[in-house]
């Protein structure tokens, strides 16, 4: 994953399945500016005076706006080691979000998606909600309307990524290996190989997993859960953080509630206890019912961003 | 387990600023609704933290309990889950407390 802390990479590749080219992306690797970059931490709150600090412990750190360099330099006395010596522990305040780097490559992503008046949605779901299909379906209806591009997110496997291309939408797939999201530097390096266009409709499919992907920033405009009508009605209340972090809740596969024991009643309480702001539209993706609610939405939410460009 | 990407960015972030240092502790600050498992993030920890400045440092954990600001109410309560309630019923609140995700301080020796 990073080079700079060792830990072991989760082995992500990338596939432009336009070109058939394909990367793995070791993290580190800089190829754009715009992706990955080490020395800018997001709140600032590293200082490269530090190289300098080694004989100043004493000192006020004054030319410090955030002050955190309370260092307490205080000798230890190894004196019961046979080689005694002296050693200094420093406290460095750090006071930096665990996910800065993550939010500041998200933060760029979503400020070069404004820029372009590209409207860029995280789809998430359980695995077989029905994401893959609804991107198929929504590619097809909207063909000709609003240009559209996909990123797919998957731990293996450009399967649903050739589904995209077969239904007709300009798609990168992005494969995590062991990881089980998507983060903002896959998607800045994405969006360097997909290069969507001006007023487009970015479809990112998120890894199927209810759990991890609502941690972590893409840059996007908003996230929409799509919850299959096959699930629990309690889903919401068992992964309350993805629910509460979405925008939008797409009920999908509304076609087979005849033949469910599925109360579309409970499972929209249990969503409105979770977040009470969500909206909520129903569909078939198959059937391609109640797809319209859904182009709707979308299209107000176009409204939004280019009115939010303009400002 | 995202939570091994966390700690890949806590071992990432304390390794740049001990500048080639070694690291003796890290302070972390995980809010009880940050969506993050603490018992996780311990267990990974040394493991990322191998070969790396981090290698046996202590990792210092401290949960932080959630509340809330009632917008209807005003009153300041605590919510335990993603699903509590202001004791006046309303579900209209700001969080205050509880969703972070922070380091706080890192300790890095010297040679004196």
């Amino acid at each position: 994953m990073c080079t700079s802390c060792g830990c072991q990479g989760q082995g992500t590749t990338m596939t432009n399945l336009q070109t058939g080219a394909s990367a793995e992306f070791a993290a580190g690797s800089e190829q754009d500016g715009a992706a990955h970059s080490h020395g800018d931490h997001g709140r600032g709150h590293f200082h490269g005076e530090h190289h300098h600090a080694h004989d100043e412990h004493h000192h006020g750190h004054d030319s410090h706006a955030h002050g955190h360099d309370r260092s307490h330099a205080h000798a230890h006395d190894h004196s019961d080691h046979d080689q005694a010596h002296e050693e200094t522990h420093r406290r460095l305040e750090l006071e930096t979000r665990i996910l800065a780097k993550n939010d500041a490559i998200a933060a760029k992503c979503r400020a070069w998606l404004a820029g372009r008046e590209i409207v860029a949605l995280n789809l998430v779901s359980s695995p077989g909600a029905g994401k893959t299909t609804l991107l198929e379906r929504a590619i097809a209806d909207l063909s000709g309307a609003l240009p559209l591009f996909v990123i797919e997110g998957d731990q293996a496997t450009s399967n649903d990524g050739e589904r995209i291309r077969a239904a007709g939408a300009p798609v990168v797939q992005v494969n995590t290996g062991t990881g089980c999201h998507l983060d903002a530097e896959m998607i800045a390096r994405a969006l360097s190989e997909l290069k969507p266009s001006v007023g487009s409709l970015l479809l990112i499919e998120n890894v199927g997993n209810l759990v991890c992907p609502a941690l972590f920033d893409l840059g996007e405009h908003a996230k929409a859960v799509i919850f299959s009508t096959t699930e629990g009605e309690d889903k919401p209340l068992k992964y309350p953080h993805m629910f509460s972090a979405a925008k939008l809740v797409i009920f999908n596969k509304i076609d087979l509630l005849p033949h469910l024991d599925f109360s579309m009643e409970r499972a929209r309480e249990n969503i409105l206890r979770v977040n009470p702001d969500v909206e909520i539209v129903e569909v078939s993706a198959k059937t391609g019912a109640g797809m319209q609610q859904l182009y709707d939405w979308i299209r107000a939410q176009r409204t939004a961003v280019k009115e939010q460009a303009l400002v | 387990m995202h939570e091994l990407s966390i700690v890949c960015s806590i071992v990432e972030l304390a390794s740049q600023a001990a500048e080639g240092r070694h690291v003796r502790r890290v302070i972390i600050e995980i809010g009880k609704l940050s969506g993050v498992e603490p018992e996780a993030v311990a267990f990974c920890f040394p493991e990322v933290a191998r070969g790396t400045p981090l290698e046996d440092a202590t990792l210092d954990i401290r949960e932080v309990d959630a509340e809330a600001r009632c917008d209807v109410c005003g009153a300041e309560f605590p919510t335990p889950d993603m699903l509590s309630a202001c004791p006046c019923g309303s579900r209209q609140f700001q969080r205050l407390r509880g969703e972070e995700l922070n380091i706080k301080s890192i300790e890095v020796e010297e040679a004196a």
